[in-house]
């Protein structure tokens, strides 16, 4: 059985202009030991699907699905105490911006702590432990002395070692990890994405990758969405994705890479004829 | 013979930091010695992880921030702007374009005037004839007339950044600075402006300084590259040189840290997964 199981989700939001439809009937699974990438520009929804799925979204958000389960629990009917009690701990998500995501008024130690005490209620000396052993995973050298670092006092990719530290503490089932990369360097990217597929193996933990780039995709996906104005244009495995892409769009994407350039001219989306393929035509 | 729009002879920048009353004086060498050339019509990429110091050399070629040391040729003539000044001359003659398009705009100026003000400071050019020109550019960088009237805001990140780009032609320059100029857009959006480069260039001869951290980027662009580390230029040559034998060891992690996008790289990985499985 699949350990996310998402079926017609659609995410609209209250705005002056009326109800705006941000995700529009996509459906998607992650089972165990698998890596999901969701590629799109942004606008796509993709970020918007996974902020609901973690019950992150504001309140102006109306959510509805024909199904929308993790591992065998039923997430629309769960009351927010209860989702709290998964959110974080079973299921755990890793921002974008790393520097902005954690907290500039506390340790690192203690924002890893506090996840510790919430959802295991370890004691003092456990969580400690715990946490020094959770920074050495994520390989930032001398652990119990950052312990006691303050966000600003680490680099960018530190930083984004720390969220991967704070999202895997409770060995959760699913990681979903949202753009892990856009903001760091070509070279710390490389040890960001080899730490997550590695903690992805170790641990055989369900990962969710959303990205815009083609890049990250082939180097770390096992399977493929391709988002595209709140809708999913393809759903493939990543070799069939780039070897014989069906969706124009995905077609569309893939040569506008500077890398697969013909000639002087990059084709753009909008030169590409484009007509949608059916939602869910893979699935 | 072809014509050196720009060129760098061993430049240095350093930046004093601290000194205060519990401190002792820092120096921090932020650009070591730095050299290189480019001919008119042509784009020199310059490559490196952040705080390696290429946008400190960017500014040093923009005019913004004098070099410590070494000498900066603009047009072949010499240019110091701690000591001669900067005339209006040499600020028309180099632009910059910056990485973030939502920063680089003040929000409560329209477009119109965005487009309008460097010539307003740098020339004597009537406001009706400065409009003409702003409606003119606005073509150029694929947006209407229509878009004469409007704030920063209501425009996506890819037409801001060919509003930036616009706001830099205005003056006319022969040399254009881009700083990051696609690192913040998205695939489709980044095809579009890279091509617009492309034609302006073609257009107005215009030569580039391109710096990126992305080399698929650089690739695609560039005609000479650079790649700079820790304050120092390691490689600098042709882009086939340098992409086909790269020589020095942080040129090599740079490109094996690249993402590849090849059906033959995504065959090897999942054969790699399978067999450590």
């Amino acid at each position: 059985m699949a350990l996310l199981d998402i079926k017609n989700l659609v995410v609209e939001f209250q705005t002056a202009a009326g109800m705006f439809r941000a995700v529009d009937g996509v459906s998607l699974h992650v089972d165990e030991r698998e890596v999901l990438a969701i590629v799109g520009e942004s606008g796509s929804g993709k970020s918007v699907s996974m902020l609901a799925v973690m019950g992150l979204l504001p309140w102006t958000a109306k959510v509805t699905a024909d199904r929308m389960s993790f591992n065998g629990r039923d997430l629309l009917k769960l009351s927010p105490a209860e989702r709290r009690k998964i959110v974080g701990k079973d299921m755990s998500m890793i921002f974008q911006e790393p520097m902005a995501s954690l907290n500039p008024c506390f340790t690192v130690g203690f924002q890893i702590e506090e996840v510790l005490r919430f959802h295991m209620g370890m004691d003092g000396a456990q969580r400690r432990e715990r946490a020094i052993e959770l920074l050495r995973q994520v390989g930032i050298p001398e652990p119990a002395e950052r312990l006691n670092s303050f966000p600003h006092q680490m680099s960018g990719g530190q930083c984004q070692r720390v969220m991967i530290a704070i999202a895997i503490a409770c060995n959760p089932k699913l990681l979903i990890a949202d753009e892990p990369t856009t903001a760091l360097d070509v070279t710390i990217q490389k040890q960001i994405l080899d730490l997550l597929v590695s903690l992805q193996a170790k641990y055989g933990m369900g990962l969710i990758m959303i990205t815009h780039n083609m890049g990250v995709v082939a180097e770390t996906a096992d399977r493929v969405i391709v988002q595209y104005k709140g809708r999913k244009m393809e759903e493939a495995d990543v070799l069939s994705l780039f070897e014989s892409p069906k969706s124009n769009y995905t077609r569309a994407l893939l040569s506008a890479l500077p890398e697969n350039a013909v000639g002087d001219r990059l084709p753009t989306v909008s030169d590409m004829l484009f007509e949608p393929a059916p939602s869910g035509a893979a699935a | 013979m072809s014509i050196k729009v720009v060129e760098g002879k061993n430049i240095v920048r350093d930046y004093h930091v601290g000194g205060g009353l519990f401190r002792a004086q820092r120096t921090v060498h932020a650009v070591k010695g730095v050299s290189f050339s480019v001919d008119k019509g042509k784009t020199l990429a310059i490559v490196g992880e952040s705080g390696c110091g290429k946008s400190t050399l960017a500014r040093i070629i923009t005019l913004v921030d004098p070099a410590t040391s070494g000498e900066l040729l603009i047009d072949g003539n010499k240019v110091d702007i701690a000591r001669g000044g900067l005339t209006k001359e040499m600020r028309r003659k180099v632009q910059i374009v910056f990485q973030n398009p939502y920063g680089s705009l003040n929000p409560r100026q329209k477009i119109g005037d965005v487009l309008g003000e460097p010539l307003l400071i740098n020339t004597g050019k009537p406001a009706e004839e400065r409009r003409d020109l702003a409606m003119k550019m606005l073509k150029k960088v694929g947006l209407g007339p229509e878009h004469y009237n409007r704030y920063p805001h209501m425009f996506s990140g890819g037409q801001r950044q060919r509003i930036a780009i616009a706001r830099a032609l205005m003056l006319n320059p022969s040399l254009l600075v881009l700083d990051e100029p696609v690192s913040a857009l998205d695939l489709s959006v980044q095809a579009q402006v890279l091509n617009l480069l492309a034609d302006l260039q073609d257009e107005f001869q215009l030569t580039y300084v391109f710096i990126s951290h992305d080399l698929s980027v650089v690739r695609y662009i560039a005609d000479d590259v650079m790649v700079m580390y820790f304050g120092e230029a390691v490689e600098y040559g042709s882009r086939e040189e340098v992409f086909s034998d790269p020589k020095h060891s942080y040129t090599k992690t740079l490109f094996a840290a690249t993402p590849r996008a090849d059906v033959a790289s995504i065959k090897a990985r999942l054969a790699k997964k399978k067999a450590a499985a």
